[in-house]
Parts: structure tokens; sequence; C-alpha cells
């Protein structure tokens, strides 16, 4: 008797526990929220330390610690920094990196969506996404002892000997280039390698989420297979493509360590692409882990700072345009 | 047929010449440029194992690096805090990807869902070294030194993306009438996530951890003001001391993820940078390692995965 009514008791706390949490969902739903949120809050989280960190640097340097000036002195002895000259070689190279890759990604992308027969895609994909997977470092290396000398240098001797003399060029392409190669000329080819397969896959889904009625509609006008690709295909992704070129260069602008052991970190006056210089993530590559003061940290987190706002807004604006697209595609395909 | 309108005649099939001329000479040079970016791949993978197969013997996996100037020794330091980093990063950076993706799988079009699939793709952007400064101050600032710590949860940030992003899609394959057939034997949700959605999937889940991996393993710029490098980084040291003075288990642990470690990018970022010739013989041998780890996880999880989707679409 006593025994029975104990398990009873317990068995109604156990009952009224079950249904409180409903059978343990509501932990459950609880502990995965929680999970979401502190993701989410770690994006914040991110942005507000390196806000509160560089407080320093904003608080004693201002906005002139961003903006162009005409020669920057990054001095941590005397405690004068300007970061323009940082800043200028990100976005040289990265943009320089750009034109490059922009064509060959779109080329590699039509071939792949379009061209390519059904047997080689599924390896032509991979192979092209392989060069994502090789490690930065991995890059730099053959970068120091192979690609500077052997393709880098003859190809900045060319562009100094055709630019060079070229009025509005000559800022961008004075020679020579360093008997290294170490320039950022040669940190913009290797960034061209590493966007390569983040542009060709993006652009490749968007290609492939255009409905076959636009391809069969242009097709059946006479229209030659460029002529369709390049007339219809290429507007019609327009937006999701733009998407990727951005996506591109947000990866460009926060590569470190490949850009790094190519550039020949020196803070050149020369804004030619065919000298060395200095990128923002290589700055604190090399400098952040000595820095000489206080200030000098905290002007190094304002780098850090200012290159996480430009690949989240990056970031932003890109995923927005691919989102866009493929939210329009499948209305329009039922249409 | 009058002057005119041969002449029309003529011009319009020289104008369809020129069209499919453009036609095939773009075409083509679509080709060209699939053919050009698959160079540098080759190009790279091969040359990394031609210097570095020269490199690769067994005192690189099992010795420590000798004084500078000497030739010989090996790599084992880096090897074991690779490994100490990947544990590390792997007990980080799973357990709240794997619950958040089961959030995103479930409700991708709650308020939240959407936040949190947007908060992946800002985190998949954040340049890496920029992970570094955060972990910098969120962890070595705070403990007044570099650590194995700190390298692990900057590892673990950036790996939490692929984590969450494979795991999402890997649910979202499992069949529905899985789930309502669990649920309707009257299982709780928790009970039907953990024991049927989770292990059909687990799998493919594993296979993302493993993608994951690979892509933290070849990070450097993280790791730079966090885990920092440390030359005589010794497990096999730490270990004997610990039991010899009687610790337990977790000090000795403590021990071990508390002071700077090196790891496979790092050395080589370093030795790279020496004039020494051997060091930078032994550069390339641990490209050699790094790339072949990498790229055979990247290889193997991607025929893993395109199988399963094939098998699960039917």
């Amino acid at each position: 008797m006593k025994i029975a009514s104990i398990s009873s008791s317990r068995s109604t706390l156990d009952v009224s526990l079950k249904r409180a949490t409903r059978h343990g969902d509501i932990l459950w739903s609880g502990l995965v929220i929680v999970m979401s949120l502190v993701v989410v809050a770690l994006v914040l989280y991110i942005g507000w330390m390196l806000w509160q960190q560089s407080a320093e640097a904003r608080a004693k340097l201002g906005w002139a610690f961003v903006l162009p000036t005409g020669e920057s002195t990054w001095d941590p002895a005397n405690s004068v920094f300007q970061a323009w000259a940082f800043i200028y070689g990100t976005l040289i190279t990265s943009v320089f990196a750009i034109i490059l890759a922009v064509p060959i990604s779109i080329g590699i992308s039509i071939f792949l969506a379009e061209l390519c027969p059904e047997q080689l895609r599924l390896p032509l994909n991979w192979m092209i996404e392989l060069l994502a997977a090789i490690p930065s470092v991995v890059y730099g290396l053959w970068g120091i002892f192979v690609f500077l000398p052997k393709v880098v240098v003859p190809i900045g001797d060319g562009l100094g000997a055709l630019f060079g003399d070229v009025p509005a060029l000559s800022q961008v392409f004075t020679g020579p280039i360093p008997q290294s190669g170490a320039s950022r000329l040669a940190a913009a080819m290797i960034l061209t390698i590493m966007i390569i397969p983040t542009i060709t896959a993006i652009t490749r889904d968007v290609l492939l989420a255009i409905p076959n009625t636009q391809r069969e509609a242009a097709m059946g006008m006479g229209a030659t297979r460029w002529e369709m690709i390049w007339q219809v295909l290429l507007p019609y992704g327009l937006s999701g493509i733009l998407g990727a070129v951005i996506l591109g260069l947000g990866r460009a602008l926060g590569e470190t360590m490949a850009v790094t052991m190519v550039i020949g970190n020196s803070l050149e006056s020369s804004g030619s692409l065919l000298k060395p210089g200095y990128t923002m993530a290589s700055l604190l590559a090399n400098e952040f882990a000595e820095a000489a003061s206080t200030l000098h940290t905290s002007a190094m987190i304002e780098i850090g700072l200012t290159l996480f706002v430009i690949t989240l807004i990056l970031n932003i604006i890109a995923r927005f345009l691919v989102w866009q697209v493929a939210r329009r595609t499948p209305q329009e395909a039922r249409a | 047929m009058t002057k005119f309108q041969e002449l029309i005649a003529k011009n319009q099939v020289a104008h369809l010449r020129q069209r499919k001329l453009v036609n095939a000479v773009m075409l083509s040079l679509t080709g060209l440029m699939t053919l050009l970016a698959l160079v540098p791949l080759f190009w790279i993978v091969g040359y990394v194992i031609y210097r570095g197969g020269h490199t690769i013997n067994l005192a690189f996996f099992t010795q420590l690096p000798r004084p500078l100037g000497v030739t010989g020794g090996g790599v084992l330091h880096s090897i074991e805090g690779t490994i100490v980093l990947t544990v590390l990063s792997c007990l980080f950076a799973i357990p709240p990807g794997v619950l958040a993706a089961f959030y995103a799988a479930r409700n991708p079009n709650t308020p939240l869902g959407i936040v949190l699939r947007f908060s992946t793709d800002v985190l998949a952007g954040v340049p890496s070294v920029v992970m570094g400064l955060f972990v910098y101050t969120l962890i070595v600032v705070p403990m007044k030194h570099f650590s194995g710590l700190a390298g692990g949860v900057a590892l673990a940030i950036l790996m939490l993306p692929t984590i969450i992003r494979t795991t999402e899609e890997m649910l979202k394959l499992v069949p529905h009438t899985l789930r309502e057939g669990s649920l309707g034997l009257g299982a709780p949700e928790w009970k039907t996530s953990l024991s049927v959605m989770f292990p059909a999937a687990l799998n493919g889940i594993i296979t993302g951890f493993f993608l994951a991996i690979a892509r933290a393993t070849g990070e450097t710029a993280p790791l730079l003001f966090t885990a920092l490098g440390n030359d005589n980084f010794n497990v096999g040291l730490i270990v004997k001391g610990g039991v010899q003075a009687h610790q337990d288990v977790f000090t000795i642990l403590g021990r071990i993820i508390n002071q700077p470690v090196d790891s496979l990018p790092l050395t080589l970022w370093k030795y790279a940078q020496q004039p020494y010739p051997e060091r930078v013989e032994q550069s390339w041998g641990v490209a050699l390692v790094l790339m072949i780890f990498v790229l055979l996880i990247e290889i193997f999880a991607r025929l893993w995965i395109e199988s399963r989707k094939r098998r699960l679409q039917g």
C-alpha cells in the first residue's frame, strides 16, 4: 500500500514534469534556440569587440587615420599612424584581381553550365573548386619560389615596357618590377587564382537556375549559342553575377597569408602596381603580435574593424543580389 | 533578282558567317579559360609533390626541430600542435553548430531562422585574420598570454559556418516520412530529432565536420596572434612531467592547451621566410603534408556527399 502510494506520487510528479516541459520539447527547443542566438550574437560581438578595442585609436587619431593622404606615415616609435597606404594596397590589389578574375570566371562558368559534356562536368567543377581548398600558405610558398620568378616578373616587365610611358597609366605601371617579383602585381595575380573558384561557383549556379524557356526562346529566334548566352542568359542573371563578383572582392580584401608572402611588405611611396606594397591584412599578420604600444595595437584593431565593416557591407549586398535572382526565377518560370 | 536584292543577300551571308565566327571564337575561349584556370592547380600540386617528396622521411614526422644550421629533424611539434588545435576547435564548434543547424533546418522562415542563416553567411565572409583579432581581444588579452586554447576558439569560429550549413543541408535531405512516422508514434520532438533525424543524417553531417576540419587545418592567419607558435611544444614531455609530479588528467590537459602551440601552416610560414635553405626545404615538406591532407579530405567528402544526395533524392 505504502509502496504503491509512493510510486503513484512519483509518477504524478513525473507526469506533471513531462506535461510542463511537453515531454522535454520545451527544453529541447530552448536549447536549440539558445545555440542559434549564440551564433547570431557572435557576429554582433565580433563587431562590438573590435569597435570597443579600437576606441583609443579612434579617439586619438580621428578620421584622418583612414582617409587618403599623399604620403602616409606608419611610425610606431613616434606614435604616428596613418592607414591609407594599407587601404590603398588592399584596394588596388583586390580591384586588379577582380579585373583579371571576372572574365576568366564568367568564361569558365559559361563552359561548365552551358557547353561542357555531361561526363566532364562534375570532375571539372571539382577541380575548379579544389583551387579554393589549397591552403593559402601553400599558395604563398609556391608564389615566392615558382610563380613570381617564372610568371610575374616577365609579365611585370612587359606591362612596365608597354604602359610605363603612357601618360594616364604611368602612375600605375611605373617599373621596373623588383628582381624577386615581390610586388602588388604579384599579390593581385595570386588573388586572381584564389578568387576564381568563388566567382565561378556562384555564377555557374546562377546560370543553371535560369529557366530553359529563356534558352529555347532565344535559340528559336535563330540566335547562335553565343548570342543566346551573351544577350539573354548573362543579362538575365546579371544581378546574381554581380553578387558573385562582390563576394569574390570580399574574399580578395581579406586574404592574408598568400598576399603577405608575395607583396614585399614595404611602405613604398610609389603607388605603382609593379612596386612592393602592403595591405591591411598583411600589416596585421606582420606586426600585430609584436605591437609596440597600446595605441599601436588599437590602431591595428581599427584596421581590422575597417576590414570587418567593408566585408560585412559587401557580403550583405552580394547575398541580397544572389537571393534576388534565386527568388525571381521560379516565379517567372511558372508564368 | 535586282542588283540591290543580290547585295542584301550577299551581305546577309557575310553577316551570318560573321555571327558563326564570333560564336565559335567565344565558345572556344570559354573552354580555354577553363584550361587556363586548371594550370595553376596542377602546377601547384605537382610542384609541391616534387619538392616536398625529397624532404619527407620518418624523422620528419617523429622528431622535433634541430637547432638552426643543423640538417635533419622534423616537425613533430607542429603535427602535435595541429592535432591539439583541431580537437579543441571541434569541441567548441560542433555542439553549437549542430544544434543551431537543427533550428535552421526546422524553422527556415521564422525571423530567427532568417537572421541565423544571414549571420552564418556573414560569418563565412569575415576575413580570417579579423577572427584572430577578435579572439585576441576575447581570450589572449584577459589571459595575458598566447595559448592553444585561443587558437582553438579562433578555428572553431571559422568552422562554425561550414558545420551549420552542411548539417542543415543534410537534415533537410532526410525524408519527411521518417520524421512524421516518429512523431506519429508519439515520440516527442527532441527524441525524433536526436534518435531518428540525427542518425539518418549522421554520415553526411560527419562529412561536413571533415570539410570544416580540412579548411581550418589550412588556416594560418587566425593563429598568428592566438596560438602564436612554439618550437618547443612537446606533448610527450608535458604528459611525462605531469605523471611524475602526480598531477591529475585535467591539470595535464590544462597545461597542454594553456601554452602557445604550433601548427603546420604556422610552421610553413615561419620556415618559408628564413634564409636557411634546410628550413625552406622543410617548408616544402610541410606544404606537401598539409596539401595532401586537405585535398584528400575535400575529395572524399565531396564524393560521399554526392553519392548520398543522389541516393536520398532518388
